[in-house]
């Protein structure tokens, strides 16, 4: 199976163009098709987990701790730990020529280990239950069929990002999730705010791209070669001039700045929760959203060595992804809107897997992505459940909703344990991966990213405490008639609830496990990264400090203490509370001052260069040589040229009016003057003879 | 088949469209159906002349010329009847017949004011004798002869067929041209009198490569066919006659415009300019890559300024050749395979955006991007297919505008040996960036046009979603879009070969 | 017999048809007087025919009489075709090549 990965990504594919051609005529107009590809495609990824599962156990000789998986999915129990010695396992690829330049052939192809296996599986997975949960979700829409077939080709894109073997290959699958991610935010485009959104979304993580565009190329001029092994190989042996490393990397931070929503180009993430709930969990939740960290851990080698990540300094990515988590979480405290409450924090986690990253906790970011995936979105989901069942198609906590939990039981339930999961309390998954960011940090020496992802543990674990206060406990303020979900969406729900639970326990290192690690942690062409032993005091801190947030919020929003009323009363908190509620001016920064002024002020100038400079130059000629032409015309050619020319025509006529008497038509003067003519000619020629 | 390899092939390519002039003329005016037959069975078999070409031709030799012919023609000044293709000419002649091929059918039902289909079919034929003769001419003054018939039908076309303000426009169109055509026609005198023994043959021009020549002659005559050249591409700021062309011509007379007769002019600096004299091409490379960086940046900015729609299409050309011409400026085979890709990207991609624009205007008899909005809502299928092409047009990867414009960008990081390195990476950021603006002007394009509801005017107008024979000539290019942005080694294949050799050539001669 | 009566006869049927050609109104008898001119060289060739004894000077004359022949005849037809005209056989009248 794992030389017949290139199957997982097809079937979508083929999907999306047959619901395309077909879909609106099937009975279900066409989400049989997707549903039916997609779970095709996640079975063939936990086959394909497993196989790579088989071979990374079979290279360390402990083939038989494999019976303990026989289901074939990763959340099962991990066994043994005991000694593992490093034996390589290379990727397995296949590929053919795609494109030849200069006489270079370029390969498309896959590269499958288990980074990649790891990411099937997530996406296959969220994917296939979000194609299930939108049977239900979506049912009735008016763009059902296009729906499924953009949920279909955005799965295709997304798991060709993953499978690829090159860099150029992993740009087109990520322009692709992106062209999705666009479409699907624009899904209802009638209304106005809908399309202003998919455009932001579109045109922002644009902007990043220039960076990833620029750093693939750095990076070929570099390494010589497109090919993502042997970039980080050479990379990793100091093959590549560091200036070019940081160069590239810096660039490719970029990309990974726009896509993954980081700070200062996290603003178009909340917009994006405009598209439908599904869009929502599945693209800006747990797929393609990663999909900058994912970039970040395939190419790591290049920003460790262009970061100089080892040496235990401050570096840009753990900065960035530093700032993300501090300013994401406290944006999510003054967002009345649940989808944007997840939105921000969704962009808070994101920034704890590219401070991860950034720090050296490559296992630990990798398998943050792992479990955020599942509680993340566990979350959305079950705030469209929410919206679907309880508060008519509402996402506004405070006004549509309260009270929730007696009349949804399952969606209250899992989306506590999404809660809790994220907050980091144990055993969620969300303690286990955070908490070994944290822990990695703190080994490596980066002890003021330890304090940031501190705080930030804090305040997520404060701001969602709120937001479940305010969807389920309380009075109901909604219209409607809350009732529970049906079965389509409730079992996702459920489903997800499991892995949110368990999926932490595949690397749980208080428990001596670490599967995960040795499954997805690359033994090709990588960094030697140091793993932190599990230290019941950081752990006790960490789940300590969420707590304390939970504690916090919960006296605040159930027992109504504190400080109630501040931002009435105190000028300064209603500052901070006004700036953050104009999410720090950044939209405003953007939107009228920068795209303002190119499509306003710049692109007008541009446009008036044109019509008045160039083009007036060129009229200018234009009007300069009709001009020198008319004087050519009036001056030269009327009065001069054509003066002489009937000057001498004049002169002609009035020779030939003095000749005209000579002509007299009278054929007997003509006979007279010849008679005479040679009377006179004869008497010359007598005179002059003689 | 001998006589098909032989030259008679090519021939047929070229000179089946007169003929089919010929006949179009030949009948009387008031049997539309069968001018309208006749037209599209020539334009048709000239296709399939093509085909035949596409089949025969041998691709492990795309660098040599093929179905070549080579007879005697103007002897008093040694110009021959040289004609032959290679990978380069392949693909843009086979552009050309497609195209003319969807022109033909687009128009089947409605021709623009003043109708008289007998006129405006008999100058598309025209027009494609002159371009496939471009592509196919191995000789300067053929060349110049086919460059130049071009010219007129293009011209009668806007300024019988154009909107209101067609004449300016024609006129603006047929002088700018014709001065650069000037130019370069002494650009051409002065190589064949400057060269030993005298020749006009293109093949042997590039084997010489400029030698004998001084330093400043060559500048000068490279400036003779840069300038001819660069207004026809458009190149900034030669490039004022395109948005006036544009917006006055008839829909066909745009897509002719925009998908090939763009063409001619980098393919005049890809077949003449850079083998002929590549020393004085190393010393123009950094301004004519300026030029292209310019390009990619204001034409963007003027497409955000835009009011109307088809105008907008237009300046979007200026930037989008802007990356063919950055390619080319590297003189790296990378770069002129990325930009050889690009004409043929672009001729598509833009092609069928200035097909939607007609498309758009004959149903709500406006281009106004202020009163459009809500096409999906009305003609969802012409709707996703404007999308489809903005999205190809701004490069999205996957479709065929990528390999025109990310490698011409990645060859601007690395360009020939000799070329200033700084200046050029400085270009490639510059171009990046543009490919940001190209998503941003396009993008509010198809929100302006696509999304939303309807605007009062037209809430109650009855429109029609993409009919039949626009199907027909659409698919065509819709397939070729998708088919060559997903497995780009279908043309990538045919040009690499026959660029290397060029790029080798330049190289050389530099070097040497 | 000597040459020279013939050539004063001769001399006078000339003037006597050069003063006829310019003075006389009436067409035809201007043309009567171009007969006179004629003859008056025919008298000329046949004199000297004799004088220098070669017969060239005869056939010359035999020549002159039949163009002669000829030309009269057109020459009437014009007069006539003028006379029905102008009602008048008077040349002073046919001047419509005046300049």
């Amino acid at each position: 199976m794992l030389r017949n990965a290139w199957l997982i990504p097809l079937l979508p594919a083929l999907s999306f163009v047959a619901i395309l051609l077909v879909g609106k005529r099937l009975p279900r107009r066409g989400a049989e098709l997707g549903v039916g590809a997609v779970g095709a495609s996640f079975v063939l990824a936990c086959v394909a987990a497993w196989q790579w599962i088989d071979r990374v156990e079979g290279a360390t000789g402990k083939s038989e701790g494999l019976r303990a998986f026989g289901k074939g999915v990763l959340g099962g129990e991990g066994g043994e730990g005991g000694e593992h010695a490093e034996v390589a396992v290379a990727p397995v690829t296949r590929g053919f020529t795609w494109w030849q330049n200069g006489n270079v052939e370029f390969n498309v192809g896959i590269a499958i280990d288990g980074l990649t296996v790891m990411m099937l599986f997530v996406v296959t997975l969220v994917s296939f239950l979000v194609h299930v949960y939108s049977t239900s979700y979506m049912e009735g829409d008016r763009r059902f069929t296009h729906f499924y077939a953009l949920l279909s080709l955005f799965t295709a894109s997304m798991l060709l990002l993953v499978v690829a073997d090159n860099t150029i290959q992993l740009l087109v699958g990520w322009e692709l999730v992106g062209l999705c991610s666009f479409v699907l935010i624009g899904h209802w485009w009638e209304e106005k705010p809908n399309a202003d959104a998919a455009v932001k979304a579109f045109l922002t993580t644009r902007v990043g791209d220039v960076g990833l565009m620029i750093g693939i190329i750095v990076l070929f001029f570099a390494a010589g070669t497109f090919d993502i092994q042997a970039i980080n190989a050479q990379a990793v042996e100091g093959e590549i001039g560091h200036t070019l490393l940081v160069v590239a990397s810096a660039c490719l931070l970029g990309g990974i700045i726009g896509k993954s929503g980081q700070f200062p180009l996290h603003t178009w993430l909340p917009d994006a929760m405009a598209g439908p709930t599904p869009v929502s969990a599945l693209i800006h939740a747990a797929t393609m959203v990663v999909a900058g960290v994912y970039l970040g851990a395939r190419l790591y080698p290049v920003f460790f060595e262009g970061f100089s990540i080892d040496g235990g300094t401050i570096n840009v990515m753990a900065l960035i992804g530093g700032t993300t988590i501090i300013i994401g979480a406290a944006l999510a405290f003054v967002q009345n809107d649940i989808k944007k409450v997840l939105a921000y924090s969704t962009i808070s986690q994101l920034g704890y897997m590219v401070m991860g990253l950034g720090v050296g906790a490559w296992v630990a970011a990798v398998f943050h992505l792992f479990t955020h995936a599942f509680f993340k979105a566990l979350l959305f989901l079950g705030a469209g459940s929410v919206s679907h069942s309880g508060s008519h198609h509402s996402f506004d906590m405070k006004a549509d909703m309260g009270g929730l939990r007696k009349f949804m039981p399952v969606t209250f339930w899992t989306f506590m344990i999404g809660s809790l999961a994220l907050a980091g309390i144990i055993p969620f998954a969300g303690f286990w991966s955070k908490d070994e960011i944290l822990a990695t940090a703190g080994q490596n020496e980066f002890t003021f990213f330890l304090v940031v992802g501190l705080v930030g543990a804090f305040m997520t674990a404060a701001y969602m405490t709120r937001c479940v206060y305010l969807t389920f406990f309380g009075e109901y303020r909604g219209h409607g008639e809350p009732h529970e979900s049906p079965r389509a969406i409730t079992v996702p729900l459920i489903v997800l609830a499991g892995f949110s639970v368990l999926a932490g326990l595949v690397n749980a290192s208080a428990l001596e496990i670490e599967k995960f690690k040795e499954w997805v942690e690359p033994t090709v062409a990588f960094p030697a990264l140091e793993h932190p032993e599990f230290e019941l005091a950081g752990a006790a801190l960490a789940l300590a400090v969420a707590l304390l947030g939970i504690l916090v919020s919960y006296a605040y929003w159930f027992r109504n203490l504190g400080p109630h009323g501040i931002t009435a009363r105190n000028p300064l908190a209603r500052a901070g509370y006004t700036f953050l509620e104009n999410k720090y001016y950044l939209d405003a920064l953007y939107e009228n001052v920068i795209v303002g002024s190119i499509k306003g002020a710049i692109a007008r100038a541009s446009y008036w260069t044109n019509q008045r400079v160039i083009d007036g130059a060129v009229n200018g000629v234009a009007t300069g040589a009709a001009q020198v032409g008319r004087f050519a015309y009036d001056v030269l050619d009327q009065k001069a040229v054509d003066g002489a020319v009937n000057g001498l025509a004049v002169s002609t006529g009035q020779t030939g009016g003095l000749l005209r008497y000579v002509q007299s038509g009278r054929v007997q003067r003509y006979a007279l003057m010849l008679f005479a003519s040679v009377a006179l000619l004869s008497l010359a020629l007598f005179v002059f003879s003689n | 088949m001998d006589w098909f390899d032989s030259g008679w092939g090519l021939t047929l390519a070229i000179f089946l469209p007169v003929a089919g002039m010929v006949v179009v003329l030949a009948i009387p005016k008031a049997q539309e159906q069968a001018i309208k037959i006749v037209a599209l069975l020539t334009t048709l078999a000239t296709l399939a002349a093509g085909v035949g070409l596409l089949v025969r031709f041998d691709y492990d030799d795309t660098g040599d010329l093929q179905f070549e012919a080579n007879k005697s023609w103007i002897d008093v000044i040694q110009s021959r009847y040289h004609i032959g293709i290679d990978g380069i000419a392949l693909p843009l002649l086979l552009l050309s017949m497609v195209v003319t091929v969807a022109c033909v059918i687009y128009s089947w039902d409605h021709f623009p004011a003043p109708h008289n289909p007998k006129g405006f079919l008999a100058l598309t034929l025209l027009l494609e004798t002159g371009m496939n003769g471009t592509f196919a001419a191995q000789d300067l003054i053929l060349f110049f002869i086919f460059f130049e018939l071009v010219l007129l039908p293009m011209f009668f076309m806007i300024g019988v067929w154009g909107g209101p303000n067609r004449v300016y426009a024609s006129i603006k169109f047929f002088l700018f041209t014709l001065f650069g055509s000037a130019l370069m026609l002494l650009s051409f005198l002065a190589l064949f009198f400057l060269t030993e023994p005298h020749t006009f043959d293109i093949p042997t021009l590039a084997e010489a490569a400029g030698e004998g020549l001084v330093g400043s002659t060559q500048n000068l005559i490279f400036l003779g066919l840069f300038l001819g050249f660069a207004i026809k591409v458009p190149m900034f700021p030669f490039h004022t006659w395109l948005p006036d062309a544009h917006t006055e011509a008839p829909t066909v007379g745009s897509v002719i415009l925009a998908a090939v007769l763009l063409k001619l002019g980098t393919y005049g600096f890809v077949r003449i300019a850079l083998p002929v004299l590549p020393q004085a091409a190393e010393d123009w490379a950094p301004w004519i890559g300026l030029l292209a960086v310019i390009g990619i940046i204001y034409g963007a900015l003027c497409c955000l300024a835009q009011r109307d729609m088809k105008r907008l299409i237009a300046f979007s050309s200026v930037a989008h050749m802007g990356f063919v011409m950055l390619g080319i400026a590297t003189l790296t085979d990378f770069g002129i395979n990325a930009a050889v890709f690009g004409m043929v990207a672009h001729g598509l991609i833009t092609g069928m955006l200035f097909f939607l624009a007609g498309s758009v205007q004959e149903r709500y008899n406006t281009r106004e991007l202020s009163r459009l909005g809500g096409l999906l809502v009305q003609a969802p299928r012409l709707g996703w297919i404007l999308g489809f092409c903005a999205m190809a047009s701004l490069g999205l990867p996957g479709l065929a505008g990528f390999w025109g414009e990310f490698p011409a960008i990645l060859s601007a990081y690395e360009p020939l040996e000799g070329l200033p390195v700084e200046t050029f990476r400085t270009f490639m950021v510059f171009a990046a960036i543009g490919t940001v603006l190209a998503a941003g002007y396009l993008l509010w394009m198809f929100q302006r046009v696509a999304f939303g509801e309807p605007k009062p005017e037209f809430e109650s107008a009855h429109i029609h979603d993409v009919h039949a024979p626009e199907w027909i000539a659409w698919t065509p290019l819709l397939l070729l879009i998708v088919a060559l942005g997903v497995y780009p080694n279908l043309l990538f294949k045919i040009t690499d070969g026959a660029v290397t050799g060029v790029a080798d050539g330049v190289a050389k001669a530099i070097g040497g | 017999m000597a040459l020279n009566q013939f050539l004063i006869l001769s001399a006078f049927l000339f003037c006597t048809g050069v003063y006829g050609v310019l003075a006389r109104r009436n067409g035809v008898l201007v043309l009567m007087s171009v007969e006179l001119m004629l003859n008056a060289v025919n008298i000329n060739l046949v004199a000297f025919s004799a004088f220098v004894r070669d017969v060239g000077g005869q056939i010359f004359a035999l020549f002159v009489i039949t163009i002669a022949a000829a030309e009269v005849g057109v020459g009437l037809a014009i007069v006539l075709l003028i006379y029905r005209n102008l009602d008048s056989p008077d040349l002073d009248r046919v001047d419509q090549l005046k300049g």
